[in-house]
C-alpha cells in the first residue's frame, strides 16, 4: 500500500497525461471547486424539484426508496444524502471511509493506477467523493442499493472515487445513475470505480447514464473477480453527450469465475461515444461474455471489446451489434486474444440497418411504418439478462422504452 | 370481395404475373395450386401490397375499393391478412408481443393470448423471440396463431401445412377451417344453409399437398403456371389431374376441357 503521500507523487507526475483513448480534454475549462449543498433528510429528498426528480427517476432512482436496500446520493461535489436500510449493507462516502477506517487501504486504488492518465491523477488530486458499497460476507441484498452521481451547477467538473466490495459468498445489486440537471449544459464527470467480487460471491452494477449535450465523461475501471465469483455489468446510455470514453477492465483471478458485461447505447448527433470492455480470463474454468447493442441515431460510436484467455479451458464470447439509424457511424472493434492451447473465444459483430422485410413484416400485422421501426429497435436494445433482480430490469426497460421518443 | 382484373406484376424488372383475373367472393375460399417458382406467393405478396412486387397493369380490389396502391398496412387494416411460406426473424420481439400486435391489443389480456396459443399448441413458444430458430413447422404454428389474432375477412395462406408434422395437422387444419368458417363438419346446430349466408370469411390457400382440403371445404381450386393462372375448377379434380399428369399436362387438359 502506497502512502497518500506517495499516490499524490505519482499523480502529479501524471497530471499532464493524456488517455490513451478518446480526444484529449482540458480540464482547466470546467470549475472543480467544492459547492456546498445542504445535506438532505429523508423528507427533503422527496421534495426535491420535479424537473430534478424527473432526471432522477430516468436514471434509475427510486426517490421513494420503497424497493431499495440503500441509497448514495451525490449532488456536483457533496454528498447529499447516504444510507443502509439492510443490515450488513454498508453504503459510506469515501472520504469519511478514507478518514475513519483502515481496512479501506486494501482497496483504495489497489485495482486502478493512479498514474494511467490525467483523469486518474485528478481524481487522487482533486477528489471530491464518492461511495463506499459494501456487502459482509454471506449477506444477500434483498432490494438493490442505488447510488446517484449528479451534476447541477453548469461547467461544473465532478471528481469522484467508488469502492464496490463483495464479500465472500454474499449478493450485491447496485443501481447507479449518473445524469445532469435540467438547466445543465456543460460539465465533466469523472469516475474512478473499483469492485472487488470476493470468494463465491455476486455482484450486479447496472449504470444508466443521462448526460447532457456538452459533457465530457471519463470513467476508470477495474474489477477482479476470485474463485467462483460472478461479475455481471449493464451499461445503459442512451442521451446526448459530448464526449465519453470509458474501457472497464476485469481480471478473473478465481477458478470458475465469471464477467458478464451488457451495454445499451442509443446516440445523439454531434455526440461522441468510445466504450467498451476488456476481460483477463486468468484461471482454468472462467468465463466471459461481452454484448453490446448500439444505434447511430446521429451520433458516432466506437464500441470496443477485447477478451484474453492467458490459461486452457476458459471460455468467452463477444457480441457487438449495431443499427445505423438516422445517421451517424458506428464503429465496432472486436478483439480476441489466446495465449494457450485450449481457449475458446468467439466474437460475432455486425453492423446494419433495419431489414425492410421484417417493416413490412410488422406493417402487414397492422402496425404503420413508423410503429413497425420503433418496435424493431426496441426489439434490437431488449436483452435477455440473467441474474438480474426484477427492479433492475424495470429500469433498463423503462429507460429503453423513454429512449424511443428520442429516436422517432 | 376481393376482385382482380388483368393484374400485370414485375419484381426487379422481371414479369412474374400475367393476367391474373380472379375473383373470391364473401365466404369463398380457393385453393392455389402450382409448381415452384411460379409466381404462387408472389401473387399473395402482391395482393398483401409488398411494393417490391410492381404493378404494371390491371388492378387490384377489396370491399369495393381500389386496394392496387395502398400501403401494407391499411391493406391490413381493412381486413387482409397473411400466413407466409418464410416469415423473417425479429430479434428482441417476443411472439407473445405480436399476438398482442396482430390483435391490437396493447394492453395486457394475456389469456386471450394464451387461450388462442393453445389451440395450436404454441403456448410453449410465447416467450420465444418472433421466429426465431423455429422449424418449418413451427413456423406455420407461429404464423396460424398471429391470423388467429388478427382477425381479417381476406387471409392468404401460403402453403400453411407443409412441414407440420401429423399430430399438428389436425389443429392446423381445423384452425384454419374454423377461420374460414369452411368446417367440413360444422359443430353447431344452425343448418347448413343458415351457415352459409352468414358466412363472409374469404380465403387464399396455396398447397402443393393438397392435405388441407382434409379439413376445410374449398369452392374453387386454381393453377398458377408460369406467372399464369390456367384454370379454375373443382380442387380435387385439380390435385387428381397434377398428380397423374404433372402440372404441363394438367394445365392443358383442364384448358382444352374448358
Ligand atoms: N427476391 C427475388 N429476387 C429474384 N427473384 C425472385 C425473388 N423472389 C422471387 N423470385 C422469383 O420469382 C419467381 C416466382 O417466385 P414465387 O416465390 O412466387 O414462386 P412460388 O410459386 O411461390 O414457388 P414455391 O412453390 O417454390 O414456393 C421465381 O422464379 C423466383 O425465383
Ligand atoms: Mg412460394
Amino acid at each position: 500500500m502506497y502512502s497518500r503521500q506517495e499516490l499524490r507523487k505519482k499523480a502529479q507526475d501524471a497530471i499532464g497525461k493524456p488517455g490513451t483513448l478518446g480526444p484529449d480534454i482540458n480540464l482547466e475549462d470546467f470549475d472543480k471547486s467544492d459547492l456546498p449543498h445542504p445535506y438532505l433528510s429523508d423528507q427533503e429528498l422527496m421534495s426535491l424539484p420535479k424537473a430534478e426528480q424527473e432526471r432522477l427517476i430516468m436514471s434509475g432512482l427510486d426517490l421513494t426508496e420503497k424497493e431499495r436496500g440503500g441509497t448514495f446520493f451525490q449532488k456536483d461535489s457533496r454528498v447529499i444524502h447516504c444510507k443502509s436500510k439492510q443490515e450488513g449493507i454498508e453504503v459510506i462516502p469515501i472520504k469519511q471511509a478514507l478518514e475513519k477506517y483502515d481496512w479501506i487501504k486494501d482497496y483504495y486504488w489497489k485495482l486502478v493506477s493512479v498514474e494511467t492518465d490525467k483523469y486518474t491523477a485528478t481524481a487522487e488530486l482533486n477528489l471530491q467523493d464518492g461511495y463506499v458499497i459494501r456487502a459482509l460476507p454471506g449477506v444477500k441484498s434483498i432490494y438493490p442499493v442505488q447510488a446517484s452521481l449528479y451534476i447541477d451547477k453548469n461547467g461544473h467538473q465532478q471528481i469522484v472515487h467508488n469502492i464496490i466490495i463483495a464479500e465472500e459468498d454474499s449478493e450485491l445489486h447496485i443501481i447507479t445513475g449518473c445524469a445532469t440537471s435540467p438547466h445543465l449544459k456543460k460539465g465533466a464527470h469523472i469516475g474512478i470505480s473499483e469492485f472487488f467480487v470476493k470468494k463465491n460471491a455476486k455482484l450486479s452494477f447496472t449504470m444508466i447514464h443521462n448526460w447532457a449535450e456538452d459533457m465530457i465523461v471519463r470513467p476508470r475501471s477495474v474489477a477482479q473477480v476470485e474463485e467462483g465469483g460472478l461479475f455481471l455489468n449493464n451499461y445503459i446510455c442512451m442521451k446526448a453527450v459530448k464526449s465519453l470514453q470509458m474501457y472497464p477492465t476485469t481480471h478473473l483471478v478465481g477458478d470458475n469465475s465469471i464477467a458478464r458485461f451488457y451495454s445499451i447505447i442509443v446516440g445523439a448527433p454531434d455526440s461522441e461515444y468510445d466504450i467498451g470492455g476488456r476481460v483477463f480470463l486468468k484461471k482454468p474454468g472462467t468465463r466471459a461474455e461481452i454484448i453490446a447493442r448500439t444505434i447511430s441515431n446521429g451520433g458516432n460510436i466506437i464500441a470496443r471489446g477485447h477478451l484474453i484467455g492467458e490459461v486452457p479451458g476458459v471460455k468467452a464470447h463477444l457480441e457487438c451489434k449495431g443499427l445505423i439509424l438516422n445517421g451517424g457511424r458506428i464503429h465496432a472493434i472486436p478483439e480476441l486474444e489466446g495465449h494457450a492451447e485450449g481457449v475458446e473465444m468467439s466474437h460475432e459483430a455486425a453492423v446494419g440497418k433495419i431489414a425492410q422485410e421484417e417493416i413490412m413484416y410488422l406493417m402487414s400485422r397492422g402496425l404503420t411504418e413508423d410503429e413497425a421501426v420503433s418496435t424493431i429497435v426496441q426489439g434490437f436494445l431488449s436483452l435477455d439478462i440473467p441474474d438480474l433482480p426484477p427492479q433492475l430490469k424495470a429500469e433498463i426497460d423503462k429507460a429503453i422504452e423513454a429512449s424511443d421518443k428520442d429516436m422517432m | 370481395m376481393l376482385y382482380i382484373e388483368d393484374l400485370e406484376v414485375e419484381l426487379e424488372g422481371k414479369r412474374i404475373l400475367r393476367h391474373i383475373d380472379l375473383e373470391i367472393k364473401p365466404g369463398e375460399t380457393h385453393v392455389l395450386f402450382g409448381p415452384n417458382g411460379s409466381g404462387k406467393t408472389s401473387l399473395l405478396m402482391t395482393i398483401m401490397g409488398y411494393p417490391q412486387f410492381k404493378v404494371v397493369g390491371g388492378k387490384i380490389l377489396f370491399k369495393g375499393q381500389d386496394i392496387t396502391n395502398m400501403p401494407i398496412n391499411e391493406r391490413a387494416s381493412l381486413g387482409i391478412g397473411m400466413s407466409y411460406q418464410r416469415p423473417p426473424t425479429i430479434n428482441g420481439l417476443k411472439t407473445r408481443q405480436m399476438v398482442k400486435i396482430c390483435s391490437k391489443n396493447k394492453e395486457e389480456d394475456e389469456d386471450k393470448t394464451v387461450e388462442l396459443a393453445k389451440r395450436v399448441n404454441f403456448v410453449d413458444f410465447l416467450d420465444r423471440d418472433v421466429n426465431a430458430g423455429f422449424s418449418g413447422g413451427e413456423i406455420k404454428r407461429s404464423e396460424l396463431l398471429q391470423l388467429m389474432a388478427q382477425n381479417a375477412d381476406l387471409m392468404l395462406f401460403d402453403e400453411p401445412e407443409s412441414g407440420v408434422d401429423l399430430e399438428n395437422i389436425t389443429l392446423v387444419g381445423n384452425s384454419i377451417a374454423e377461420l374460414l368458417e369452411k368446417q367440413i363438419r360444422p359443430e353447431n346446430e344452425k343448418s347448413i344453409i343458415r351457415q352459409k349466408q352468414a358466412r363472409s370469411k374469404m380465403g387464399l390457400i396455396i398447397t402443393h399437398t393438397g392435405y388441407i382440403l382434409d379439413y376445410i371445404i374449398a369452392d374453387k381450386g386454381q393453377v398458377l403456371y408460369d406467372g399464369v393462372l390456367s384454370c379454375t375448377t373443382n380442387p380435387r379434380e385439380i390435385l387428381n389431374c397434377i398428380g397423374q399428369m404433372g402440372y404441363k399436362e394438367c394445365v392443358r387438359c383442364i384448358v382444352d376441357k374448358n
